[in-house]
């Protein structure tokens, strides 16, 4: 069972019900959320923004990928979008499996893959910039 | 052509979708709409990567665009 979704807000609670199952003894979970600092400067917001369509295939594939690698129960890839404060989640990702060693592996392989692939854009705004991550090297 | 355009990429051509300009060569492959892109809009040099969809899958370069497909252009992405 995979629970693929981008939503305006994220509710954490729901994570555990997600990935609930009666052949699992491990259940891992990564929460990503707004820092308050970066590099030494004080961030007032991020803003999320995806290719809405192409994210969800991708988020799709990535967690096919672990639930093949890792024979995972369940797995959980939630991103959310539009404007997050300090200390709002921005993404969850999670997996479920017989014992924990796989569903430690497979949750960092859920949100590192995510970074890497998921077309979704982060801008940090500062109090007089605002920045697209990761754009320029 | 219409290309959708997300993120900083939006930001570079001042608008959320850009259409090739008549004058322009028609691009017909991935490659060949890159180098449209980075003729007129030199800001897309200066990214740490640029990539292409075509129907929501990333594209490689030899990729034949044809009238019909959706096109997008993935700056860096930066989810998490």
């Amino acid at each position: 069972m995979k629970y693929i979704e981008i939503v305006d807000k994220i509710d954490t609670a729901t994570a555990y019900k997600n990935l609930s199952h009666p052949s699992s003894g491990g259940i891992c979970v990564f929460v990503g959320a707004v820092r308050d600092f970066t590099n030494n400067e004080s961030v007032v917001s991020l803003e999320f923004e995806t290719y809405k369509a192409m994210a969800l295939k991708e988020m799709d594939k990535i967690a096919d990928e672990a639930v093949d690698k890792w024979q995972l129960n369940k797995v959980v890839v939630r991103h959310a979008v539009g404007v997050k404060h300090v200390e709002e989640p921005v993404v969850i990702v999670g997996a479920s499996s017989a014992h924990r060693d796989a569903c430690f592996e497979a949750c960092r392989y859920l949100i590192d893959t995510l970074k890497e692939r998921v077309p979704i854009w982060k801008k940090e705004v500062f109090s007089n910039k605002s920045v697209w991550v990761s754009a320029h090297p | 052509m219409k290309v959708l355009l997300f993120g900083i990429a939006k930001d570079i051509i001042g608008a959320s979708v850009f259409e090739v300009p008549a004058q322009s060569k028609y691009p017909s492959t991935v490659k060949e709409l890159k180098d449209v892109l980075v003729v007129l809009f030199p800001e897309f040099n200066k990214l740490s990567s640029l990539a292409i969809a075509v129907n929501s899958e990333y594209a490689d370069e030899n990729i034949i665009l044809r009238a019909e497909d959706e096109i997008a252009i993935i700056p860096p992405v930066s989810g998490g």
